[in-house]
């Protein structure tokens, strides 16, 4: 052992390979524009926390007291926007994705890794528009912008946050592009479809959704615009134009834009479910073709969100009934993955703690979704806080849950350092209770009548909204916590190894943090994936 | 001047993969682009069937002889596009290269320059949108209110080709720079490939776009 | 490592001056005919042989113009992935509009 008289030198990496702000400004190493993109998101998850916590808020007592009606309506339609477009879009893909893909791979970088940092930078630019909302009153449409309200009457900065939406889209489809584009054409030698991780299929399967879809609500959003300034009618009816036809063009992006919510967390479920059980995930080839088909069977949905617009009946039954087909790939994801841990080898670190909270909760909004597929049900249920309950449980209890667990599982690999252990299980613990307690209450709220948007309530609903707004306190406690000691580990966490939880996949065999261009030698892949069975061949013998 | 070596980028193994990584990352952009247009295509579809004498009547305030002239002008344009791809990929001399390219921008140019006179007739004529809008000679049996919807359409998606234009512009006269330069190989041309699928697809639009918008009834208003 | 595999790409065909000359003239004689057959009265089936005309122009450009004939089973897949969810759009809204009269509404 030497006797350090000066600190140890740390090893190159990512981290330090070319220091002050130029070479993070313009780098194009994917690990740290996945570093930016962690940063710029995490921004704008405190901001659409401050709205939510506003919303809750003024919701513990039935007056409108806290806020006037018109401020309420920018509270809302504020923290759509920002969680939708700013946060949870980008939140895995541009983080996790960008980070790992090439890793698991056996690449170098991305495809086009200049494309990469045009994507934050354009992420940015939008994301300057919707401060600038922010700062000069908001707007209050509504994250949906249902027209004519946001083409012919709304009188607040409905162009500025259109803009700013517009400009984010064609980030997302510049890291979609780049993914599609990688995973196909810079596998490592040996690594055949089959041979993937679960996560790279995911993104993949998210990427698709994000080149097909999100151009179609770029245009409606300029379509939007066009109305706004010129008055053509396109959404008037006072002029012959089909608020409708807004709806349609509306929720052809949104409704797969929320698988790509999703897709990213069950891909980082896969990874975590199959570690903490040693176990290849059962029923790979399934879990991998369900992310495909939910991304094809997402694309035709959209018209659930528009079963009381005075859409066909006719249309309303097709869309009810693939709805509910829709619901099978995700309901086979979390068969396989509650197979993969009977009778393997359950470790419960806090990764599988989120993992396992994910299953529970993901499962719940997906069947209440099922309650909404229900055109009779829905008719009762639309519009009400069974709707918020339902997206909260898969957005919140899901991608959140899967994006912080994939914090934890991938935070030693790309800082190289641990955090504290005991910390992470009891701020997973707040979370997970946190969570319930807010969105439970609100199932029970939205069956019973509760409009969603409205601030103000028969006296009667008040204790489901003060157990609510109760948990939201406890929910927002429960984010700081890992938040900060995510950044006490970066100077004091000790420090992690290659692989401190024993996975499989090519990510895990270079050094944590890993050097610039990660791999010295491009690997050759001979095994499947998740060969967990051959580690423990290897270590008993 | 002797060419250059293919310019690999280091996270590539080789040519062939960054070739084949271009080529793909371009055709899955011009699938965003395709579903772009493809809205302003469903707003169309659902307003002319909602109000197709609207539609014709507006419809023939547009010269359709511009319409075909520009069609014709984007068509040659199309064919001198694959001509300078063809000759990069087939080494006949930067300057067959360069010419098909200046050929490519010009007829783009020609293109650019009708719609622009056309644009212009219809500011004049109060047939554009917003504080304006007047039409003149509209047909007393046919609703005037709806011909914003169409005329709407017009500059929406006339205008969204068109700036789709101007972008394709700009590429060619860095194509045609660094053509010139000698950068273009038969080993390596790609951006040449590249801009010219671009082009393409951007005549492929105006390919829809002309019958759709010039050619709804053309006899209108006649005998 | 700039330096090129022996064989050329698979990808580098060199399509003959005839065919797209050939394409070329096929692209303008369809757009003729399209102007002449709109001079003509035929009813909804104007619409019908207008677009029947431009697809098999947009054919034509796709196959020739941007060598999808000759190039990888994965373009081609992402052209017809493309067309598909373009249709998917189209189509499926167009059931809606088409169908929102069909069930009356209770009381009118």
């Amino acid at each position: 052992m030497l006797t350090a008289t000066r600190a140890p030198e740390r090893p190159s990496s990512y981290l330090t390979d070319g220091y002050g702000l130029k070479s993070w400004l313009l780098t194009s190493d994917h690990k740290r524009i996945a570093i930016l993109y962690l940063i710029s998101i995490t921004f704008f998850f405190f901001i659409g926390g401050i709205f939510a916590a506003l919303i809750r808020l003024e919701l513990a007592t039935p007056a409108g007291d806290l806020l006037e009606s018109d401020v309420y309506n920018k509270m809302f339609t504020m923290h759509g926007i920002v969680m939708i477009f700013f946060f949870l879009i980008p939140s895995i893909p541009a983080t996790l994705g960008n980070f790992l893909i090439p890793e698991m791979i056996g690449a170098k970088d991305l495809a086009f890794p200049r494309i990469n940092l045009l994507s934050w930078y354009i992420y940015v630019f939008g994301g300057i528009f919707v401060v600038y909302v922010l700062l000069t009153g908001g707007v209050d449409t509504g994250w949906t912008f249902y027209t004519p309200f946001s083409t012919s009457y709304s009188n607040t900065k409905v162009m500025a946050a259109a803009v700013g939406i517009f400009i984010a889209g064609f980030s997302s489809i510049l890291t979609g592009l780049n993914f599609i584009v990688t995973i196909h054409r810079m596998r490592a030698p040996g690594l055949s479809w089959f041979r993937l991780p679960l996560f790279v299929w995911a993104h993949y399967a998210t990427s698709m959704i994000q080149i097909l879809g999100t151009p179609v609500v770029a245009v409606t959003i300029l379509l939007v615009a066009m109305e706004r300034g010129l008055h053509i009618g396109i959404f008037d009816p006072a002029l012959g134009g089909d608020p409708v036809l807004f709806q349609h063009l509306f929720w052809f992006y949104s409704h797969p834009a929320v698988y790509i919510m999703i897709l990213p967390s069950m891909g980082v479920i896969s990874e975590i479910i199959s570690t903490f059980t040693r176990r290849r995930p059962f029923g790979y080839t399934f879990i991998a073709f369900s992310s495909v088909a939910i991304a094809v069977f997402g694309f035709l949905v959209w018209g659930h969100h528009l079963f009381v617009s005075s859409q066909s009946v006719y249309a309303g039954m097709v869309f009810s009934i693939l709805s509910y087909v829709v619901a099978i790939p995700s309901a086979i994801k979390v068969f396989n993955w509650t197979a993969t841990m009977y009778k393997g080898s359950v470790e419960l670190s806090t990764p599988m703690l989120y993992a396992i909270g994910f299953i529970g909760l993901f499962t719940i909004g997906g069947l209440t979704g099922l309650f909404l597929a229900c055109l009779g049900m829905d008719v009762h249920l639309t519009d009400t806080y069974f709707v918020v309950a339902h997206f909260h449980y898969v957005m919140v209890g899901g991608a959140i849950m899967g994006y912080l667990a994939g914090l934890h599982f991938w935070w030693p690999k790309m800082t190289g350092r641990m955090y504290p252990v005991l910390w992470s299980k009891i701020a997973g613990v707040i979370i997970f209770l946190g969570f319930n307690l807010t969105f439970f209450p609100q199932f029970i709220l939205g069956f019973l009548g509760m409009p969603r948007r409205y601030h103000v309530y028969p006296p009667e609903f008040q204790v489901y909204n003060v157990l609510s707004s109760a948990g939201a306190t406890v929910l927002g406690l429960g984010y700081l916590i890992p938040f900060i000691y995510f950044m006490w580990s970066l100077k004091y966490g000790k420090p992690a190894g290659p692989n401190p939880w024993g996975a499989t996949g090519l990510e895990w065999q270079i050094p944590s943090p890993p050097p610039t261009e990660n791999f010295e030698v491009t690997p050759v892949v001979t095994v499947e994936a998740y060969e967990y069975h051959a580690q423990e061949v290897v270590e008993v013998g | 001047m002797a060419s250059h070596a293919t310019v690999l980028r280091h996270h590539f193994e080789n040519g062939e993969q960054q070739k084949e990584a271009s080529s793909l990352g371009m055709w899955v952009f011009l699938l965003t682009e395709l579903m772009f247009f493809g809205g302003m295509f469903m707003a169309y579809l659902a307003y002319r069937q909602a109000y197709p004498d609207s539609f014709a009547a507006a419809s023939s305030k547009l010269n359709v002889t511009l319409g075909m002239c520009n069609t014709l002008v984007l068509i040659g344009s199309s064919l001198t596009m694959a001509l300078a791809v063809r000759c990069a990929a087939a080494g006949s001399g930067k300057k067959l290269v360069v010419l098909f390219l200046i050929l490519t921008l010009l007829l783009g140019g020609v293109f650019l320059g009708i719609k622009a006179k056309e644009y212009h007739d219809k500011w004049i004529h109060h047939e554009v949108p917003g504080a304006n809008f007047h039409p003149e000679d509209w047909p007393k049996n046919v609703d005037m209110s709806h011909a914003s919807l169409y005329f709407g359409l017009y500059f929406g998606m006339t205008g969204l080709h068109a700036s789709h234009m101007v972008i394709g512009v700009g590429l060619l006269l860095f194509l045609i720079i660094r053509a010139n330069q000698g950068a273009y190989t038969p080993e390596w041309h790609t951006p040449v490939e590249m801009v010219g699928l671009y082009w393409h697809f951007v005549d492929i639009v105006w390919i829809f776009l002309f019958p759709l918008l010039y050619l709804i009834d053309p006899n209108f208003g006649r005998q | 490592m700039s330096t090129q595999n022996a064989h050329s790409e698979h990808s580098v065909h060199i399509v003959p001056i005839p065919v797209y000359l050939g394409v070329f003239f096929a692209l303008v004689i369809g757009t003729l005919v399209t102007w002449q057959v709109s001079l003509l009265d035929l009813g909804r089936l104007n619409a019908v042989v207008a677009l029947t005309i431009a697809v098999c122009k947009a054919t034509l450009v796709v196959l020739f113009f941007m060598h999808v004939k000759y190039s990888t089973k994965l373009t081609k897949l992402v052209v017809v992935c493309g067309i598909f969810w373009l249709l998917l759009l189209l189509t499926i809204t167009e059931a809606d509009l088409l169908t929102r009269t069909w069930m009356g509404v209770p009381g009118r």
